[in-house]
Order: structure tokens, then C-alpha cells, then sequence
């Protein structure tokens, strides 16, 4: 508990002092999503229909995007190196850096989900179900980005690699999350969707943190 | 990569590790570390091979990489390394007051320069009470009054029962007792 406090608030200071770290990402998924209407053009129906599927894919390309960086300086500067030695906190630290990474790069995007839904044309009941699966599905995709992050550490251009390593793992993730608001823009129940969502949350939480763990070890052994 | 490398350590000695530069000093000191494992043989702390005992909660680890973030001040390390390797509560202005960077505490490491840099990532053997000090180059980047303070440190910790283990191109200025050398040395 005291490693993940410690950790936790080194991560918000770095934040704060790398405002890029984490507005890149956010401004990101705002331009992502305010180009589809200009593309798309007057079309405010074609739109409503297939915002769902535009909100997730922004949304875990935004993610993806900031995941690179969640273990890159700590490896170069030998911190990494130096907790894996003492062993003992590590499991605490890979906490720390999922749930700091998840309120840099997810909650805001909730945050703004409300904009979203009005620059999409979506109305009440579907943002809700946008605001529903992205608080559900965002710790998911942090999680796994993390270990896409984790496991790509030490290799020169990461980057793309991540993605393609980690992309693929989303598929679930993105089908579940965007027929649940389809449904709840047809005035459906999608409680089952977000059941499903709920299940594969719990078991990232409790199998992703270990696997990466296990891969930051690798990398620095 | 090692071949006939067997040594011991007991407590209040130290242990040199010399050789040329790519004699594979560092890399002796990872499997020591316990952060490479050894293609054949066996580290062992207390009598237990390194993965079964409690070794990590007894080691000071001070690799080539300084870990020093360069957003962060030196206070801000200093405390959190005191929460992530549970070392005392010690007075972090004292410490650094100590190293000669008073009135630096509150400065971004970027700012620093190298060497004091260095003495920054060196503070945590001042806030340790982990028996086994295990440091790759500690000298590097230290200007003179600096490695003497570091020297000091090393004495007080041997008398204290404590354990080092390093690697410097640097002769050792002040004289230690139980210091033991160990030279590496290619062989084709």
C-alpha cells in the first residue's frame, strides 16, 4: 500500500510536468472523432448509426496511443532495473501505473463524452450507453495496453509493435461495447452486453497486472 | 561467460570487482544481483540459493543507470524511494545537506548536472539499512570531496556488519581491511 502510494503520486507529478503525456492522446480522439462528420457530410442519421463504432475505435486507438510511454522512462533511467532487484513492491508499482495511466488517458474521455454525443448526434439514451461502456471498457483497455507496453519494452520501435500485438486483443472488447449502444440507441436492454463487459474487466484485473509484472522482469533480466 | 568465478563474502567485507572495459564486470554483478541468472552454478545469500531466501529484501542494488527521473527533485526521490524499498524515515534536506546539494533539493534532476546527479541516486545508501551494497561504478561523474564522503560511507557501513560489493577503474583511496580484489580477464 505504501509502494502504490508512492508510485501513484510519483505518476501524477511526471503528469503534471508532461502535460503532453496525456493531452496528445486526448486531443487525439477529438480530432479523430470531429473528422468523421466532416468526412461523412450532412448525414446526420448515417452518423447517429455508426457513432458507436467511431466513440470505440477513437477510443482505444487514444489509448493505445498513450501506452507506449507507461514503462519507457523508468526502463532507459534504471528504475525498473532497481525495483525488480528489491522485488518486493513491484506488483504494487504495476498497480500504481494502470490506474494512474487509466485516469490520464480514460477519464477524460468520459469526461467529454457528453460533447461527444452532441457532436455525433446521439441522444440521451445512447450516450448513456456509451458513458456506461466506456467506464467499463476503458480499465480494459488500459490494462492490456499496459501489457502490450510491458512486453514490448525493450525493442527499438516499439511503437507500432504495440499495436499490433495488443489491436487484435480489442476485437471482443470493441464488438460487446459497440452493440451495446446500438441497442440502447434503439431503446433496447443491453444489460447483457454490459455483463459480458463486466466479466472480462474482472478477469484483465486479475490475470493482466501478474502477466505484467512477469514481463517487465523479462525485459530487465 | 564466466568461467571459475567463486567467491565469498562475509559481512564488514568488500569486495572489488576490477578488469577491462568489456571484461564483463556488470554483468557479474546483474547475476549477483540476482537480476541474470547464470547459465551453470549458483549464487547463494545465507546458505540459500538467491531465489529462495529473503535476498532481495537485503540488497542495496545502485546499477550503471543512475534511475534518476529528470522531472523530479532530488526530495522527491528521496521519498520515493523511502515508500518503495521501505527504508527508514530518515531527514531528506539532511541527507542531501550531506552530499553537498543543499539547496538544490527542490530543483528538477534535469537541471543538475551529472555529477550531482550521481550523488542524488548515491542518497539512498544514506537512507538504506540493507546489509549488501551492490554498485556498478559508483564513482563515476563524482568529483574528489565527493568519492572521499563516498569512501567514509563504505567504512562506516563495513564497521556497521554491512557487505559491498563494487566495480571502479578508480583505485580505492582510503584503505580498507577486508577488502577483496577480484580481476576479471578475457580469455579466447
Amino acid at each position: 500500500m505504501v509502494m502504490f502510494k508512492a508510485a501513484f503520486v510519483r505518476e501524477w507529478r511526471l503528469l503534471a510536468r508532461q502535460k503532453a503525456d496525456w493531452l496528445n492522446p486526448l486531443m487525439f480522439f477529438l480530432i479523430v472523432l470531429t473528422l468523421f462528420p466532416l468526412g461523412i457530410g450532412a448525414k446526420p442519421n448515417l452518423l447517429a448509426e455508426i457513432a458507436p463504432g467511431i466513440i470505440w475505435i477513437a477510443a482505444l486507438l487514444s489509448v493505445l496511443l498513450g501506452a507506449e510511454r507507461l514503462f519507457k522512462d523508468d526502463f532507459r533511467q534504471g528504475v525498473l532495473e532497481q525495483l525488480v532487484a528489491a522485488e518486493e513492491p513491484m506488483l504494487a508499482y504495476v498497480l500504481a501505473k494502470i490506474v494512474s495511466s487509466w485516469c490520464s488517458t480514460a477519464l477524460p474521455l468520459l469526461l467529454i463524452s457528453p460533447l461527444i454525443a452532441l457532436l455525433l448526434g446521439l441522444d440521451t439514451a445512447a450516450w448513456l450507453a456509451v458513458l456506461l461502456t466506456l467506464l467499463l471498457g476503458t480499465p480494459l483497455l488500459n490494462l492490456l495496453a499496459a501489457l502490450g507496453a510491458a512486453l514490448t519494452l525493450s525493442a527499438d520501435k516499439g511503437g507500432i509493435l504495440l499495436a499490433l500485438l495488443i489491436l487484435p486483443l480489442y476485437i471482443p472488447l470493441l464488438i460487446f461495447a459497440s452493440a451495446a449502444v446500438d441497442q440502447a440507441s434503439l431503446g433496447l436492454d443491453y444489460s447483457g452486453q454490459l455483463a459480458v463487459l463486466s466479466a472480462m474487466l474482472c478477469l484483465a484485473l486479475a490475470l493482466v497486472p501478474l502477466a505484467v509484472l512477469k514481463a517487465l522482469k523479462l525485459n530487465v533480466g | 561467460m564466466f568461467e571459475a568465478v567463486n567467491l565469498q563474502l562475509t559481512a564488514g567485507q568488500l569486495l572489488q570487482i576490477g578488469g577491462k572495459n568489456g571484461a564483463g564486470k556488470s554483468s557479474l554483478l546483474r547475476i549477483l544481483a540476482g537480476l541474470a541468472q547464470p547459465d551453470d552454478g549458483e549464487v547463494f545469500w545465507q546458505n540459500l540459493p538467491l531465489a529462495d531466501g529473503d535476498f532481495p529484501q537485503n540488497l542495496c542494488f545502485i546499477g550503471h543507470l543512475s534511475g534518476i527521473q529528470p522531472q523530479l527533485t532530488a526530495l522527491e526521490h528521496l521519498e520515493f524511494w523511502q515508500a518503495a524499498f521501505g527504508f527508514t524515515a530518515t531527514d531528506g534536506f539532511q541527507v542531501l545537506a550531506t552530499l553537498g546539494l543543499a539547496g538544490l533539493e527542490d530543483i528538477p534532476c534535469q537541471l543538475l548536472s551529472a555529477g550531482q546527479q550521481r550523488r542524488v541516486s548515491l542518497a539512498r545508501l544514506w537512507l538504506t539499512t540493507r546489509p549488501l551494497w551492490i554498485l556498478d561504478e559508483p564513482f563515476t561523474a563524482l568529483d574528489q570531496s565527493a568519492i572521499l564522503l563516498l569512501q567514509h560511507k563504505f567504512t562506516e557501513h563495513l564497521e556497521n556488519g554491512g557487505a559491498i560489493i563494487l566495480t571502479t577503474h578508480q583505485p580505492l583511496t582510503q584503505h580498507f581491511p577486508a577488502a577483496q580484489l577480484l580481476e576479471l580477464a578475457y580469455r579466447w
